[in-house]
């Protein structure tokens, strides 16, 4: 695989409500700082993905808003319906292509003018499933329960996620939702959907990211390191619940080890220094290292109780807060792979996390209960 | 550099207005099922699924993962698109630029619509700005309408120039068993179809359809072991220019075609398209921009379209036969739309094409139009690239 790094990245201020910007102009912060960031102008960019949402934004073709504040007047361009971390694995292949030697990847949400519970009702089968009342969280809460009962989790244990990432979100500026809790706040929250109560659930923000893809060749011009990419791929799993077992990620444990493969890695435990990935709920964060092949099936409990994912430990997980401190929806995965590239590159600030980052990770989701991952692997050389 | 990359399968289901007899996932599964056979291939040799629609026509979210049960892509790579009525042409342009990567070697993309379950206007009213533009752009129809205005104004041109467009198509789409509306149309009948938004009546208009469409893209190290004339894609070119209705500062003129046009023969090193390209399926929502865009591609110059119309340029058996399928005025359904453009050139090349085939295709090009004046461009070529 040619090399490709990547020279930028910016990302706004997320906040539960931005009422002072519309959302292109939430992506043209992102992009102006990304730009800034990678030393560069906007003819510096040879070609455009942006990515988006129709639902998430209630207007049908949502990529018609946010080209021109993307830069791709001019430019060839395309936009990727889903998470930020898919759009991007578009960007790359159209520079290993050959088309391109650079290519900006935008994506956003803005959460404030949603309705989660509409929108995420109508990923389900509009004949036999919607009218249940289905969404995001209630899913989510029955593949929480399958998974505790399958390994014998408790609620406390999942509860730790929310402890370590809400508390890491206090360092990251960008976040927020960053706060000092215990096991016993999360458990005292208001109950959502049995087993998930507030705490256990990341919020739904307004915000934006944007990252620049390079080639090799136009990546050595930059005022910083660039960040390698090392290996990439992304898996869907089945669609109805009931045909998954839902205890378990094949499609992220698939993904996973087609991004190890490309990248050299055979014990990810050992050789990846740091994680971000998307755990838009607790239990997702316990689940997703076993998919990644962090520990074992049914040992992601144990992970996180040995302190392994803290952010000063041997494996750190979601240094920057993930989706606990922040979760600007469609860029969560875009996000991501910033925060990721932050810590290959070392200027993460307080979210630093203490060795050497030689290889990171970034994860991003699509659909409902984990159905399709997408896993990138970021590295210093 | 990347792969050389080009199609060796394609499927189409039977367009119709209302397919009663398929739900979405079906319609997905009957494209996706010829489009393998026609490369005589299974699933397990695909590496990977790009699907595209435009959500709101059937009011499903995270398609790429509710469709897997139709697409085939359980336990795969399975990435969704979407552009508006550019989505079907910028599905192919992704199929391209993921083969080419060497990420994969052979790729199912595919794109759909069921049309019969929404309300097309009303879906694509919401492209606007809800503050600004919403209150007064309301849907394709009259958008076109002011395209045609616009035209008509600065060129003279006159509805019945553009009446020959529908009829040159109709009857193309009589030799295509795939197509919608299959059935000859006079000039007379188009002038005398109830008028929709003026100059613009029903049958200067695309109908909309249930359909899909699959393709199978390979790389160079297996096209050739699949398929013995595969339809290599020589160059893409793409603008999605405007944000805003209220941007679009200049209505006799497709703008986003021009450039893409421009970049697009650049690449190919094409001079005279008129006199170079052998075959063009154009994405023609209505019967003026068979005017109007074969102008802003180069074919002529402005204001010479209808002359190359009724001079039967463009008409099967003519010097640049558009259109042998019947194209969208026979057959629309939406998101794959772009897609079906793509396929139907890689008959052409593959000779494939049955009655509607045009003899000695060497170069074809397809197009994509949709979202706020937008043109995606990709060219097909018989010969492999260097």
């Amino acid at each position: 695989m040619e090399r490709v790094a990547i020279i930028g990245m910016g990302q706004t201020q997320h906040a539960a409500q931005r009422t002072e910007v519309n959302f292109p102009e939430l992506v043209y912060e992102a992009v102006s700082l990304a730009l800034k960031d990678a030393g560069i102008g906007i003819d510096g960019i040879d070609n455009v993905i942006t990515t988006c949402n129709d639902f998430w934004d209630g207007r049908t073709i949502s990529s018609m808003a946010t080209g021109d504040v993307s830069g791709a007047r001019g430019k060839n361009v395309s936009a990727v319906e889903g998470d930020g971390a898919f759009g991007a694995f578009y960007g790359l292949t159209r520079i290993l292509s050959g088309a391109y030697g650079t290519t900006l990847v935008t994506a956003y949400s803005k959460g404030s003018e949603s309705v989660p519970y509409l929108i995420t009702n109508a990923a389900f089968d509009p004949i036999y499933m919607r009218s249940l009342g289905l969404d995001m969280v209630t899913s989510c809460a029955l593949q929480a329960r399958r998974y505790m009962k399958r390994y014998g989790i408790s609620e406390e244990e999942c509860a730790l996620v929310a402890v370590k990432n809400r508390g890491n979100a206090l360092a990251n500026p960008n976040a927020h939702q960053g706060m000092r809790i215990t096991v016993e706040d999360v458990m005292r929250s208001r109950r959502i959907a049995d087993p998930l109560k507030l705490y256990d659930i990341s919020p739904v923000s307004d915000g934006a990211g944007c990252i620049i893809l390079a080639r090799e060749d136009r990546a050595k011009k930059i005022p910083h390191r660039p960040v390698w990419v090392k290996g990439v791929s992304f898996c869907a799993d089945a669609y109805l619940l009931g045909d998954r077992e839902l205890s378990e990620c094949r499609a992220l444990e698939k993904a996973a080890q087609a991004a190890y493969k490309m990248a050299g890695i055979q014990d990810p435990r050992k050789e990846i220094d740091v994680a971000e990935i998307s755990e838009a709920f607790t239990y997702q964060e316990l689940l997703w290292t076993e998919g990644l092949g962090f520990c074992e099936k049914g040992g992601g409990k144990k992970l996180i109780a040995s302190g392994a994912t803290a952010k000063n430990g041997d494996i750190p997980v979601n240094p920057s807060g993930g989706l606990m401190g922040a979760h600007p929806v469609i860029a969560a995965g875009l996000i991501r792979i910033l925060e990721a590239a932050r810590q290959v590159r070392g200027d993460a600030g307080d979210m630093q996390v203490k060795k050497q980052v030689q290889l990171a990770l970034a994860h991003g989701v699509n659909g409902v209960c984990g159905q399709s991952h997408c896993v990138w692997v970021l590295g210093r050389d | 550099m990347g792969k050389r990359v080009a199609i060796v399968g394609t499927g189409q289901t039977h367009h119709r207005s209302i397919r009663r007899d398929v739900n979405g996932q079906e319609l997905i599964h009957e494209a996706a099922v010829r489009a393998l056979k026609d490369a005589e291939l299974t699933i397990d040799d695909i590496g990977g699924v790009v699907i595209g629609n435009m959500d709101h026509f059937e009011g499903i979210n995270y398609v790429d993962c509710w469709s897997i049960d139709g697409s085939g892509g359980y336990l795969k790579p399975t990435i969704k698109l979407t552009t508006g009525g550019t989505t079907g042409a910028t599905l192919a342009v992704a199929g391209y630029h993921m083969v080419a990567s060497g990420m994969f070697e052979k790729l199912l993309v595919i794109g759909w619509e069921k049309n019969s379950e929404s309300d097309t206007t009303g879906a694509i009213i919401t492209c606007t700005d809800p503050i600004i533009e919403r209150q007064f752009v309301a849907g394709a129809i009259s958008g076109l309408a002011l395209e045609a205005q616009a035209y008509m104004h600065r060129y003279g041109a006159t509805p019945r120039d553009a009446a020959r467009v529908s009829v040159r198509d109709r009857r193309h789409a009589c030799n295509n068993p795939h197509a919608q509306l299959r059935g000859e149309i006079t000039i007379e009948d188009v002038l005398n179809s109830p008028r929709l938004a003026d100059p613009l009546r029903l049958l200067d208009m695309c109908p909309r359809s249930d359909g899909a469409c699959a393709v199978v893209f390979a790389s160079e190290d297996v096209a050739e072991k699949i398929c013995p004339t595969p339809a290599w894609v020589l160059a893409t070119a793409n603008r999605h220019m405007f944000s805003d209705y209220t941007d679009v500062v200049e209505m006799s003129s497709l703008l986003s075609m021009v450039e893409a046009s421009k970049e697009l023969w650049q690449k190919l090193g094409i001079r005279e398209p008129l006199k170079e390209v052998d075959v063009i399926e154009l994405y023609q929502p209505y019967s003026w921009a068979g005017l109007i865009w074969i102008e802003d591609m180069g074919l002529c110059k402005k204001g010479e379209g209808p002359k190359l119309l009724w001079d039967g340029v463009t008409d099967m058996g003519g010097e640049l036969p558009i259109n042998p399928s019947g194209g969208v005025v026979a057959t629309n359904p939406i998101g794959a739309t772009g897609l079906i453009r793509c396929a139907e050139i890689a008959l052409q090349i593959q000779g494939k094409a049955g009655a509607r085939q045009v003899s000695d295709v060497k170069l074809g090009v397809a197009t994509g139009f949709g979202g706020n004046w937008w043109t995606d461009m990709l060219a097909f070529g018989k010969k492999k690239p260097n």
